[in-house]
């Protein structure tokens, strides 16, 4: 009903100022975030806005859920039928832009120089993507919480220790007041994964594939540092700390607003709802494993396709887009982070001293691109299953051996995907 | 009969021009693709050419191997036990992942059994197809009886002339009507590991004794699960074909069979099931083929999880063919099954024919 609502929406809103000229080159954009009423409120503004602005071109979009979206253009792409502008999540543009479904933006990359790293897709030395905002991770917790189990409240610069960390999850194991000790979001298998979990293989050491070449995940993600890595997951689960992957949604939304775990580690984009229930949350940095602290970066961006007939048309469309004045509308209504310190300045959580000021400086600190290969789509999902087959109890070694094996072999019937 | 068809016919040629036209293009056709496919490495979008590659993709499914591990020995040549005194071997990537044993390269243990002092381990190229492969076969091996079984119960106990009948009718035949999506996620929300409804009835039913089970989270019950609740969904459909086969029956057989003096039982033995007997071949074939494309049900709930426990044939073809781009992989995924699915049901019409 909602995806029709906005998709109806979006239709009147592009109709309606249809028709002025007849000269104009339409322009189809598609995005991600059916369903989502105040991010389609927000992206329209912009069509209308720079429909109106000019003449020549006239920007039509079309919303997908989500959860489809992605298969919704790999098929698209088949049959030929791409838009002119495609929203790409940040991850998955070098599998497209390899296929030859995406071209370079013929923008001068310097104007990009104060924007977020994780907010431009660069693939093959060129930039393919740009994105109006970024999303950072980080551990949900009260302050309350804290004072109460006597925890050191950690800070970028001091971050919690493995040891740190293990010792917080056993004192609000111990203190009984939680259903679990933390929540880690393993009911939704999907790009919530490498995203949010990847991270934390890096900061023991390992990697989801060897980025010095990224024809191999030999070594980086069945290693000593991913084996060791793989204990201490399974250990979250087999130990009572988090819930499992047959987590109830549900419970999962709500569980840290009502108490019932005292860490969660998720998104910033759940940040404005939760600081609405919980007066003393805080956002604090992930812990560090031995090889520094990282955070996953790299959200959706708007990128041009190679079927597109009027390539400048939508390059000025997304430039247009990118005004500080838009990354802040975003920021403010969805808690994104806006992808510029000037548009940061402009919004309410953002900005110096807002809120979720934090989430500015992880994303600028700590920010790392899950893997920038047009094997990443597979490899992604690998992740996944090795991720949740271990917290389920599969043996760690084997599992993570297996995942390299499919990596490996998928990396060689693609012939090394061009690297 | 070929003359039948080819001449004086061309009205009903014509009208099933059409559906022929589809039936070619989405199924006849899509096979064919799919069996060429399967000998190459087509990707779903790569800019790479598609080449011949043989029969690979069906040797990286089908590859099986047992090895014979002895166990671990000390300095002494003692056997290594742990504090259970479980022998303990060395682990199987030792061997699979050593340069010695090239042939082994990229296999994994798919079970084990012992013998002797020795480990037996079977190793696969593809452990999850062939756990796929197992879990479909459970599957289609449960689902025949029980959907089959209840829905001629149900079929019996609507066929009578009772107020109000129709109300049972459509409510034994609501589920087949709802979308499969939709019905996943209510069970989802019935199967629920905290508070779903079937742990709470049992719970209420107990009297507290009962110890919430995550049903579809624990390996021994998913698969389970998914087969009760794809029972329930599809039993409806398959009573109305029952019915339609009793119905079929005349009713002077019954009157016969009641002047004669027949139990109940001998009724159904001698004038019921015979009656049904085409109705019985359509509802086998048409089951156990249904069974073998199980894929929404694991695309909504478990997504083949926990551990493997419920992945299937169709899960894993979409997941590689179309999550892992791979159509070569999928498509090989889909001639095998299509091959598993002709001879059963070869099979089975050869074990139901009319034998005179």
């Amino acid at each position: 009903m909602k995806l029709k609502k906005t998709f109806t929406a979006a239709l009147m809103a592009t109709t309606a100022i249809g028709g002025a000229a007849a000269a104009q080159t339409e322009l189809a954009l598609w995005y991600h975030g059916a369903g989502n009423e105040v991010e389609g409120k927000i992206i329209n503004q912009i069509i209308d806005e720079f429909n109106a602005s000019q003449s020549d071109y006239k920007v039509m979009i079309e919303s997908f859920p989500q959860l489809s979206y992605n298969d919704s253009v790999v098929a698209a792409a088949l049959a030929g039928n791409l838009p002119c502008i495609l929203d790409t999540d940040g991850p998955n543009m070098p599998n497209w832009a390899w296929s030859g479904y995406m071209q370079p933006l013929p923008i001068d990359e310097a104007e990009f120089a104060n924007f977020l790293p994780g907010t431009k897709g660069i693939y093959d030395g060129k930039l393919y993507s740009i994105g109006l905002w970024d999303a950072a991770v980080a551990l949900y917790a009260r302050q309350s919480t804290l004072d109460e189990l006597g925890l050191r409240t950690p800070t970028l610069a001091e971050p919690w220790t493995g040891e740190e960390f293990m010792a917080a999850l056993d004192a609000a194991k111990a203190s009984g007041k939680y259903d679990y000790a933390l929540d880690l979001g393993m009911n939704d298998q999907g790009e919530w994964y490498p995203y949010a979990f990847s991270p934390f293989l890096q900061s023991f050491g390992g990697d989801i594939v060897d980025r010095s070449a990224y024809q191999t995940a030999e070594g980086a993600l069945n290693g000593d540092a991913a084996l060791e890595f793989g204990a201490w997951w399974q250990k979250l689960f087999a130990e009572g700390y988090a819930p499992g992957t047959s987590e109830d949604p549900a419970d999962q939304q709500t569980g840290f607003i009502d108490g019932s775990f005292a860490f969660q580690w998720n998104g910033n984009w759940r940040a404005v709802a939760t600081m609405a229930e919980v007066d003393d949350v805080l956002f604090l940095p992930a812990p560090d494993f031995g090889n520094g602290n990282t955070i996953g970066a790299g959200s959706w961006q708007f990128g041009v396709t190679t079927s597109c007939a009027a390539p400048d048309g939508a390059t000025a469309f997304i430039e247009y887009a990118l005004q500080d004045k838009y990354l802040a509308a975003f920021s403010d209504a969805l808690g994104l982070i806006p992808s510029t310190a000037s548009a940061a300045q402009m919004t309410e959580n953002y900005k110096e001293g807002g809120p979720l000021a934090v989430f500015y400086d992880l994303s600028a600190e700590q920010a790392l691109i899950r893997p920038v290969t047009p094997g990443y789509v597979v490899e992604a999902k690998v992740f996944i299953k090795a991720l949740a087959d271990i917290a389920n109890g599969a043996d760690v070694a084997d599992t993570l051996d297996a995942a390299v094996d499919e990596i490996d072999a998928d990396i060689e019937a693609n012939g090394g995907y061009g690297h | 009969m070929a003359s039948k068809l080819t001449t004086s016919n061309r009205a009903g040629w014509g009208f099933a021009l059409p559906g022929f036209a589809l039936i070619a293009t989405f199924i006849i056709l899509p096979f064919f693709l799919a069996f060429l496919f399967s000998l190459t490495n087509q990707r779903l979008i790569s800019p790479n050419p598609t080449e011949f590659i043989g029969l690979k993709n069906y040797r990286d499914l089908l590859s099986v191997a047992v090895l014979t591990i002895e166990p671990e020995r000390d300095a002494a040549g003692e056997i290594v036990r742990d504090d259970a005194g479980e022998i303990q071997y060395p682990r199987v990537r030792t061997i699979t992942r050593s340069g010695d044993f090239p042939q082994y390269k990229g296999m994994r243990e798919w079970f084990r059994w012992q013998s002797g002092d020795d480990a037996k381990v079977v190793i696969a190229k593809d452990v999850v197809f062939m756990k796929a492969l197992r879990n479909t076969l459970i599957f289609v091996l449960f689902i025949v009886p029980l959907q089959g079984g209840g829905a001629l119960l149900l079929a019996l106990l609507i066929n009578q002339k009772l107020r109000g009948i129709n109300i049972f009718r459509t409510v034994y035949f609501m589920p087949v009507v709802i979308s499969i999506v939709v019905v996943s996620l209510l069970w989802r929300f019935i199967y629920d590991g905290n508070d779903g409804l079937l742990n709470n009835i049992l719970n209420a039913l107990s009297f507290g004794l009962f110890e919430p089970v995550d049903w579809l989270g624990n390996t021994d019950t998913a698969l389970g699960s998914i087969i009760a609740m794809s029972a329930w969904q599809a039993v409806g459909f398959h009573m109305v074909i029952w019915l339609s086969g009793l119905q079929t029956i005349s009713p002077t057989f019954y009157e016969v069979a009641a002047i004669e003096g027949a139990s109940k039982w001998q009724t159904f033995r001698f004038v019921t099931w015979p009656g049904l007997r085409n109705t019985a071949v359509l509802v086998l074939i048409v089951i156990t083929m249904q069974a073998f494309a199980l894929f929404a049900q694991i695309d909504v709930m478990t997504n083949g999880g926990p551990l493997d426990a419920t992945q299937t044939l169709v899960f894993q073809t979409v997941e590689r063919g179309y999550g892992k781009q791979d159509i070569s992989g999928g498509s090989t995924i889909s001639v095998i099954l299509f091959l598993i699915v002709l001879a059963i049901s070869l099979v089975q019409r050869y074990l139901t024919r009319e034998r005179d």
